[in-house]
């Protein structure tokens, strides 16, 4: 047992946590954008992963993947913008319970055409070379993938930041999570900003999925919901509406989840995996629920 | 409104017909024995009988969540998780000790040296009428157990999240029922849980049919018994709601604000909604045990949760009789009526396009969007079903006649 | 005079991040007395209601009911450093007492909303019915069983007493918020009746309503006073109204007393009419 824990292995262990950490932090930002708006848990994002996933698959099988890539990102878009006309919009004036169930159908009725489309046989997502190269990182052989996903997302997210800081669109989004309806009254073209929120969130969201499924190469009509779930607990423990806050979240969230996957397998922990994300969940919302960076909201009595 | 004598009336006829229902399905059951050459949809393997027994179990634990989030107005996705409590609870104290060895085979044995079945046949004996009670008492404990099992942890969970506005309530609410998942899968606590294996042998639905001395089935009653529990257990949520506890929970539905202020105590209703709705998950979780004949963690997903959301959104969320109703329509479709269109099919030598397995989902996916984006009041809406409501529905669809206004609801 | 006390407030401040909502409030209803509390828009009127009723907990102060603490408050954890009302030391030994808005209504003070708040999918009979709640002696269990059949029926019937004291029992069984308008605040006030209180906050109950109704209200006001021996507590913004069934006014403006006494000299008072003229003139 004492071999495990050698220093190659420890440094592996906080890589691919790293690693991890960067992919749910490129989904959680979608989540968290979102929620900052429409105050809506979109359930249907971590199905969206799922699907890019599978896209990936089908159009790596006819085009090359540099063309293939960018492609599959451009399709994501599309159809987040389409989940967002579709099934958020008519909704917009209803209770918040009817956007969040409607959310849940969305994933519903992804998970299953996923399942329709596929057979209901697991996938492999394919090879792709430059990101599978191996490198030696402090006498650890890692794969490329795990170095630039870090690098990637810190860019993606400096990248973000200008954009909501410093143009014209950002700012509306701004005000919009500010205060929904008074942007309205103000001119802001509400369903422009929602609509590029969710196109953000979904060019990030594929990214990442590229990213994940290049790690975790199985993929089922299922495997989104669970790094979505995480992604959206990674929110939440950040403050939701707060991209850093999210991105740290994701971070610690990896970290830790490759940590228990990586204990002994004597110990039987490994199963707590997930769970342990979720206890961490009730944990910060029984004691900081606007999380580490969120702001509180009151209503109006 | 001040009228007792109605409600008493109404009571005394609720009870005749569930008896009438029960009874029915009884009927219902047996035909094929009594009448010999009916069509193969009343054999007791036809698909009708899984659906009605489908339907019962679900019936209760979409009832069970409608009680939470359409008369409490308490969004919760916990469901799939406190079924699984009961479910487990059901079956690890009703595994008879002689089968427990060969379940537990993998731990060396249970660590639950103790079974219900084994206590009452101790008291009732084994053979006979004595078998058959000690079976009822076994089963009835077991799932009182199972809910009360759902509910103490509905009350421990309900401490922490209870405080927390809508949609984070459903978030952590989910995640709970994913760590009891795990925990449930845990291979340390195998000797108790089986670890990720099944738990089998414990009374299902199919033990109630009675046999006479030679083996042979001279009653069934294995579709009567899901209906008896999920009936019971709807009456007493209908109970629950009709009563002064039911009203205070509207009114936290309706606003917070205004039912703290006239005095009801949100964190204490709202965790008795809580824990009420969570046994009977439970008491579901533990007829779900029954139906399928075995627990297995890996079964209650969070997309089981999401099921069970959905027909209760497509019955009307806010209304009983709608959740029954969309229960039954639900299961009879994805169990029986759509099942053609998983099914490859072809008329002559064409190959009917899309038909293959999946597609039946797909299409459910879809039905089920249209209902949230376009009918989202459901079947029932917030009303229930009651006889001026039928006689309107038949009288609009006879010619000629104008349609009666709907009356107004009783009570 | 004799006379109790039922509400004392005492150097309340509530203070929201820097801004100071409610400050160093002081203020005592006698038994049985209408008393009013006006100021300019968003001067904290409705802030202090929140404070007595426990929507709130105030940064600072004590608030008596009936001759016993109810509420009682000192700036904590980082309040203690941005704290910037006054009377900071006055109740830093005493224990800290929040009751939440359900404690308060059983200890007898109810209230309406300056937006009416009725349970929307709701009748009229059900929307006091609900307010019965609370006194009802009655478990879940023997609520299920129907073994409160009694205090049910009794429930029904007070409601049923109250709505024809109130006039509304011709509408007992619509959906409340179909009700005009003015209705909807006399049920609104009818449920909070329904609580059996001894003070009543009643939160611009003249909102949205014409001279006439406002004339007819002034009326109701003291008649439910004194057929259910209340103490009346309100907010408005109606002059005319305040200054006919007061009996005894304050008057606040950025959160802060202004002024206070008896109707005719709250009417001559400089700082109010400059409080009044001042938000005229922005309006």
């Amino acid at each position: 047992m004492e071999q495990l824990f050698t220093p190659e292995y420890i440094v592996s262990i906080l890589l691919s946590g790293i690693s991890l950490g960067g992919q749910l932090a490129l989904i959680a930002i979608g989540y968290t954008m979102v929620y900052g708006i429409l105050r809506l848990i979109n359930f249907a994002h971590g199905d969206l992963f799922m699907v890019v996933g599978l896209m990936g698959i089908y159009v790596c099988a006819v085009l090359p993947t540099y063309a293939a890539i960018p492609i599959v990102i451009l399709i994501t878009m599309g159809l987040g913008f389409a989940i967002e006309r579709a099934a958020y919009k008519p909704l917009r004036s209803a209770p918040r319970m009817s956007a969040m169930i409607s959310a849940i159908g969305v994933s519903y009725l992804l998970q299953n055409t996923a399942t329709y489309v596929t057979g209901g046989q697991p996938m492999t997502y394919p090879t792709i070379e430059t990101l599978n190269r191996t490198i030696n990182i402090m006498g650890t052989p890692t794969k490329l993938v795990v170095i630039l996903t870090p690098a990637l997302v810190l860019v993606l997210i400096v990248l973000l930041t200008q954009l909501i800081n410093h143009t014209k669109i950002g700012m509306a989004m701004r005000a919009v999570s500010k205060d929904f309806e008074t942007s309205r009254l103000m001119g802001i073209k509400i369903n422009r900003v929602i609509s590029t929120t969710f196109v953000i969130g979904s060019a990030l969201a594929a990214v990442g999925a590229i990213l994940y499924f290049t790690t975790y190469p199985a993929i089922t009509p299922t495997s989104g919901s669970m790094p979505g779930l995480k992604a959206f607990v990674a929110a939440v423990f950040g403050g939701i509406g707060s991209i850093p806050g999210a991105v740290i979240g994701a971070f610690l969230i990896g970290i830790c989840e490759t940590i228990i996957k990586g204990l002994p397998s004597s110990w039987n922990v490994s199963v707590f995996s997930d769970a342990f994300t979720f206890a961490l969940l009730i944990i910060i919302l029984t004691c900081k629920p606007t999380g580490l960076f969120g702001e509180k909201a009151t209503d109006k009595v | 409104m001040l009228q007792q004598k109605t409600n008493r009336k109404g009571a005394a006829g609720a009870v005749l017909g569930i008896l009438a229902l029960l009874l029915g399905v009884v009927l219902l059951e047996n035909l094929s024995a009594l009448i010999p050459g009916l069509p193969g949809v009343l054999q007791p393997t036809s698909q009708l009988f899984t659906v009605l027994k489908k339907g019962a179990v679900y019936a209760l634990v979409v009832v069970s969540m409608n009680l939470l989030n359409g008369f409490t107005g308490l969004f919760s996705l916990g469901q799939a998780g406190f079924m699984l409590l009961g479910a487990y609870t059901y079956a690890i104290f009703t595994v008879p000790m002689d089968a427990k060895d060969q379940v537990y085979y993998l731990y060396g044995g249970s660590a639950v040296k103790f079974s219900l079945v084994d206590l009452f046949e101790g008291i009732f004996g084994t053979s006979g009428a004595g078998g058959g009670i000690a079976l009822i008492f076994a089963v009835l404990t077991g799932l009182v157990l199972a809910g009360l099992v759902a509910a103490l942890f509905a009350a421990l969970i309900g401490l922490p999240v209870l405080r927390l506005k809508s949609d984070y309530l459903a978030i952590a609410t989910l995640g709970f029922a994913e760590i009891i998942r795990a925990i449930f899968q845990w291979q340390t606590l195998g000797p108790i849980t089986n670890g990720a294996n099944m738990i089998k042998g414990f009374p299902t639905f199919a033990d109630f049919n009675i046999k006479n001395s030679s083996g042979q089935v001279v009653l069934r009653l294995s579709t009567m018994v899901p209906f008896l529990v999920a009936a019971v257990c709807i009456a007493l949520v209908v109970l629950l709601i009709r009563s002064s506890y039911g009203r205070a929970f509207k009114a936290i539905r309706d606003d917070e604000v205004a039912a703290e202020a006239m005095g009801i105590s949100l964190f204490k209703h709202k965790m008795l909604s809580f824990v009420i709705s969570s046994f009977f998950a439970g008491v579901g979780g533990g007829l779900f045990a029954m139906y399928v004949a075995n627990a297995q963690a890996m079964v209650f997903t969070s997309t089981m949760t999401y099921e069970i959301m959905l027909i209760m959104v497509i019955g009307g969320i806010g209304s009983i009789s709608g959740s029954v109703i969309g229960t039954f329509l639900y299961v009879a479709c994805s169990e029986w009526w759509l099942r053609f269109l998983d099914a490859e099919t072809y008329i002559g030598s064409f190959k009917v396009p899309l038909l293959r397995s999946g597609f039946r989902m797909v299409v459910f996916s879809v039905v089920i969007m249209i209902v949230v984006l376009f009918f989202s009041k459901g079947i029932m809406g917030e009303k229930e079903l009651s006889w001026a409501m039928v006689r309107g529905f038949f009288q609009k669809l006879r010619p000629g006649k104008k349609a009666a206004p709907a009356e107004k609801k009783e009570d | 005079m004799g006379e109790q006390t039922v509400l004392r407030m005492e150097n309340v401040t509530m203070q929201f991040g820097g801004v100071v909502a409610v400050n160093d409030l002081s203020l005592e209803i006698p038994q049985g007395k209408i008393v009013a509390l006006i100021g300019p828009n968003g001067a904290g009127k409705t802030t202090a209601f929140n404070c007595i009723t426990g929507v709130y907990q105030p940064t600072n102060g004590r608030v008596e009911f009936m001759g016993k603490t109810m509420v009682c408050s000192h700036p904590t954890g980082k309040m203690k450093k941005s704290y910037l009302g006054s009377d900071r030391d006055k109740f830093q030994r005493e224990p800290i007492m929040a009751p939440t808005p359900d404690h308060v209504a059983k200890l007898g003070i109810a209230r309406t909303f300056q937006n009416i708040r009725l349970w929307k999918s709701m009748t009229v009979f059900e929307n006091v019915l609900v307010a019965k709640h609370m006194r009802a002696k009655q478990n879940v269990f023997s609520a299920v069983t129907r073994l409160n059949a009694g205090e049910e029926e009794r429930m029904r019937r007070e409601t049923m007493e109250l709505l024809e004291e109130q006039g509304l029992d011709q509408y007992a069984d619509e959906i409340a918020t179909s009700l005009p308008y003015g209705l909807q605040r006399r049920l609104e006030i009818a449920r909070a009746l329904a609580t059996e209180p001894k003070l009543l906050l009643l939160d611009e109950p003249a909102a949205g309503m014409n001279p006439q109704e406002t004339q007819a209200l002034a009326e109701y006001i003291r008649q439910i006073r004194d057929k259910h021996d209340l103490t009346v507590f309100l907010i408005e913004h109606h002059m005319d109204l305040v200054m006919k069934i007061s009996d005894y006014i304050y008057v606040i403006d950025f959160g802060s007393e202004i002024a206070r006494g008896v109707p005719k000299n709250v009417q001559k008072n400089k700082r109010v009419i400059e409080a009044y003229l001042g938000v005229t003139e922005n309006e």
